[in-house]
């Protein structure tokens, strides 16, 4: 049978288990102590072995199995929490991290062993010594379900012939046994669920009867629960296995048949529900002692909330409404330019009710696509954990504003100027510990990590309480490296000097590290900020700290845009770059060392023709005025020289597409109201 | 349904250019449309025409003679946009004239690799001699690739 109809359901489980697995991690990191948070870790992957197993993806399941192993023998107290122990459990979840992204691209889990994270868990079971006590565990539980198993077995009524099949086989010496399976409450996709569970029976049995009826669970006419009778050649033991490590089984019953015995005997269970009962009961004891842990219980539940009420959509049929909403707006740019019909009352108001309807539209859309900038923050607790540790700092990562959303496009993109901000501040930004005990500041150093809406900017904060930037530093390096000579350094403002930080093999860090130092840095953070149209600035004080502020637009799809024509070629530049429109003589225009220059209130800016960068033939008509569009690159100008402009448009960004995709001068494609298409210029590109 | 047949025979879209004809397999042909405006775009090829607006999609279009360095002729009544899809790229090509679709058996499709000349052949997937026509197969995914300009 084919599985691929589950792999995306696998995927995006799997993905999800993984995130809460590493949030599980650091606070187990933090609280050792705290057994519901080893319980939820043991229940990730106690889920992901048994999603991985019916995959079939056998080493997942085989790494998952040792960390089972591991954590259920830190669950009986057996071995305590370390660092080391920690470590390798993180290391478990970068594996499992690779496998499922093997799985992503290639649909297959790979051929990467890690062995040794394998043989690291071993070592720890070895030492505890003594085996696992699955048996013990099951044993445990059998007195308190049995009751509850003799009204779910009394439901099921067999025929003559099924019966005469049962006492064939046990005549046989083959193994009946009679499965209940209980799921979850919350699964979604039940018959999805039942058919894998039926794919797993099949394997190792014949079924005889379900009840309800195949067709029933199928049309997933059943509530959670099933049970179904299969002749087997296998024990009891291995079925049992199999079925609990499916994810979403919340209770697998299995008794043994016997020939003229339909009550049947219970032989042994095992179910989840009794964990969590004692789970609970663990829980309400902690409680009165640890506070924390009521908190981060109360944090688990939020984030239950939180999955419950959200919708997970497929950003592809985003892009189809989206193109639905663009092709709206182009209608209604196309009919406020209806000139020549005579504007009635009633044709006013006709547009004003579209626009309005096209206005909310948009905007709910725009909501659709938006993402919270959660899904990137995720990981960086764990980042700086490794960092801090690598350098040997204490730090702190606090963060706030997680729920702050962001275009999906933004998100997608803002990542890993993130990531490069906060190695950044922990590795050039907080002191070493020595030397933060000299200056009398606190052990930890602080960083946080802040986003919240400004209008319609989101605004990202990256702070420390480091040593600051070092100003003279800086601008002796900006000499050194030539970027400015000795007499001007002098003059230059607190701004320029930070400027210097942002020019490309920029570095002020004697020695690299695995971090930084490398003087490939904020330069990359700097143009990745501004392709997404946002920008960057540094408020920095010595011995104080500093701080990074990124503001990125809410979105990238929809923007003002101003269309220009260029001989008989209609361009779009967006709105947000410009700084103003002038008129020059063509006389004003200077030459300067080959380049075109202006004089605009006594600041130089350099002209460019942009014409000639895009190859348009140039047109014939002289005229007196030249239009100029002084266009701001961070905080230079340039100035554009355009034949006319046409006005300003809201225009919806679209790709050129994978073939065309590389031009660095075009940023993408709009469609204008009369159906052509213009190309966005992207001025980063063309601007000195 | 004879399963083997159907197999070995294969569908192609059947156009003409400078009085030549060629096929192109009609799975990765999407939609023929007629010619509409198309806006240059800069620091491309010149056989790449530019970009159209297909139904609030952006295109782009390849012009087949350019490419084949054929002589450049007007724009007519039949000449056709053939929109052709594969992968995640979608482009269209500008072609004469677009006549009709014929089924080729595999044994009528000769292959062209012995006429090679000049590395041209690597675009085509084959000559298909239908009755004593024959008629250029040609490998979409080779041809459309478009080097950018820096």
């Amino acid at each position: 049978m084919d599985m691929s109809q589950y792999l995306e359901i696998f995927i995006e489980e799997s993905k999800e288990h993984l995130q809460g697995l590493n949030q599980s991690l650091l606070q187990l990191e933090k609280n050792p102590q705290d057994v519901p948070i080893l319980n939820e870790i043991f229940r990730v992957a106690h889920t992901l072995k048994g999603m991985a197993g019916t995959m079939g993806f056998g080493k997942m399941a085989k790494l998952t199995h040792d960390m089972e192993n591991v954590l259920h023998a830190l669950r009986n107290n057996e071995i305590k929490v370390n660092t080391n122990l920690v470590d390798l459990l993180f290391r478990c979840l970068d594996a499992l991290e690779n496998y499922v992204n093997e799985v992503v691209t290639k649909g297959t889990e790979g051929n990467t062993e890690y062995s040794e994270i394998i043989k690291g868990l071993d070592n720890i079971l070895n030492k505890k010594n003594g085996n696992v006590e699955v048996k013990a565990e099951s044993q445990e539980i059998i007195g308190s379900t049995e009751s509850s198993i003799e009204h779910i077995t009394s439901k099921f009524k067999l025929n003559q012939y099924e019966q005469n099949l049962i006492n064939k086989a046990i005549e046989m010496n083959m193994n009946v046994f009679k499965i209940v399976v209980v799921l979850n409450k919350g699964c979604v996709l039940k018959s999805a669920r039942a058919f894998i569970i039926f794919q797993t029976l099949e394997r190792h049995a014949e079924i005889i009867k379900s009840e309800p009826r195949v067709e029933d669970i199928e049309d997933e006419k059943f509530d959670f629960e099933f049970t179904v009778m299969v002749i087997t050649r296998r024990d009891l033991e291995t079925f049992h296995k199999e079925l609990t490590s499916i994810s979403e089984v919340d209770e697998v019953i299995i008794t043994t048949v016997h020939s003229n015995d339909t009550q049947g005997t219970v032989h042994e269970i095992n179910c989840e529900v009794q964990e969590k009962v004692s789970e609970e009961s663990e829980e309400e004891s902690q409680n009165n002692d640890n506070e924390s842990a009521d908190q981060q219980k109360g944090q688990a539940s939020k984030n239950n909330l939180k999955t419950g009420k959200t919708v997970r959509v497929d950003i592809d049929r985003l892009d189809v409404l989206m193109n639905l909403v663009s092709e709206l707006i182009i209608i209604k740019t196309r009919l406020e330019g209806l000139d020549e019909i005579e504007r009635t009352q009633n044709y006013n108001e006709v547009i004003e009710y579209f626009e309005r309807v096209t206005t909310n539209l948009h905007d709910a859309v725009m909501k659709v696509r938006m993402v919270p900038i959660e899904t990137v923050f995720n990981r960086f607790p764990r980042m700086l954990r490794d960092i801090s540790r690598s350098l040997n700092k204490e730090i702190v990562l606090n963060m706030s504003g997680e729920d702050t959303e962001l275009d999906r496009t933004v998100i997608d993109e803002i990542g890993d100027p993130l990531i490069h901000l906060l190695r950044n501040s922990a590795d050039h930004g907080i002191e070493s510990l020595d030397k933060r005990k000299e200056m009398g500041k606190p052990d930890a150093g602080h960083i946080n990590l802040r986003a919240y809406q400004d209008g319609n900017n989101v605004v990202i904060e990256v702070e420390d309480d480091g040593k600051g930037i070092d100003l003279e530093r800086v601008k002796k390096k900006a000499i050194d490296k030539g970027f400015v000579n000795k007499d001007a350094a002098k003059n230059l403002s607190q701004k320029d000097i930070i400027d210097f930080l942002f020019k490309p093999s920029f570095s002020t860090t004697d020695k690299i590290t695995d971090l930084s130092g490398r003087g490939v840095g904020l330069d990359v953070v700097k143009t990745k900020i501004e392709t997404l149209g946002g920008m960057v600035e540094v408020d920095t004080e010595a011995g104080r700290g500093s701080k990074f502020i990124i503001r990125l637009p809410l979105t990238l799809a929809i923007i003002q845009a101003l269309l220009v024509q260029i001989n008989n070629e209609k361009y779009a530049l967006p709105l947000n770059t410009i700084r103003e429109i002038i008129k020059v003589k063509p006389e004003d225009i200077k030459q300067v060392q080959k380049q075109e220059i202006i004089l605009l209130r006594n600041t130089i800016v350099p002209i460019i023709r942009i014409g000639d960068c895009l190859d348009v033939p140039p047109s014939e008509k002289q005229n007196k005025l030249l239009t100029v569009v002084v266009v701001k690159k961070g905080e230079k100008l340039s100035g554009f020289l355009v034949d006319n402009l046409i006005g300003q448009h809201e225009i919806v960004i679209k790709s050129l597409g994978k073939l065309l995709g590389g031009i660095k001068t075009i940023a993408g494609a709009t469609i204008l109201g009369d159906g052509n298409v213009a190309l966005i210029l992207d001025v980063n590109s063309l601007a000195v | 349904m004879n399963e083997a047949v159907a197999l070995n025979t294969m569908q192609f879209v059947v156009f003409v250019l400078s009085n030549e004809e060629y096929g192109l397999d009609i799975q990765i042909v999407n939609t023929i449309e007629k010619m509409i405006p198309i806006t240059r775009v800069p620091k491309t090829p010149q056989y790449v025409k530019g970009v159209i607006n297909l139904r609030g999609d952006i295109v782009p279009i390849m012009d087949l003679r350019e490419r084949f360095g054929l002589p450049i002729s007007e724009e007519t009544e039949e000449t056709r946009i053939i929109i052709v899809k594969f992968e995640e790229i979608q482009m269209g090509i500008i072609v004469d004239e677009v006549k009709e679709v014929i089924h080729i058996n595999e044994e009528q499709i000769e292959s062209t690799t012995s006429l090679a000349k000049e590395g041209l052949m690597e675009n085509v997937l084959g000559a298909g001699k239908v009755d004593d026509r024959v008629i250029t197969l040609l490998n979409i995914e080779k041809l459309v690739n478009i080097s950018v300009k820096e």
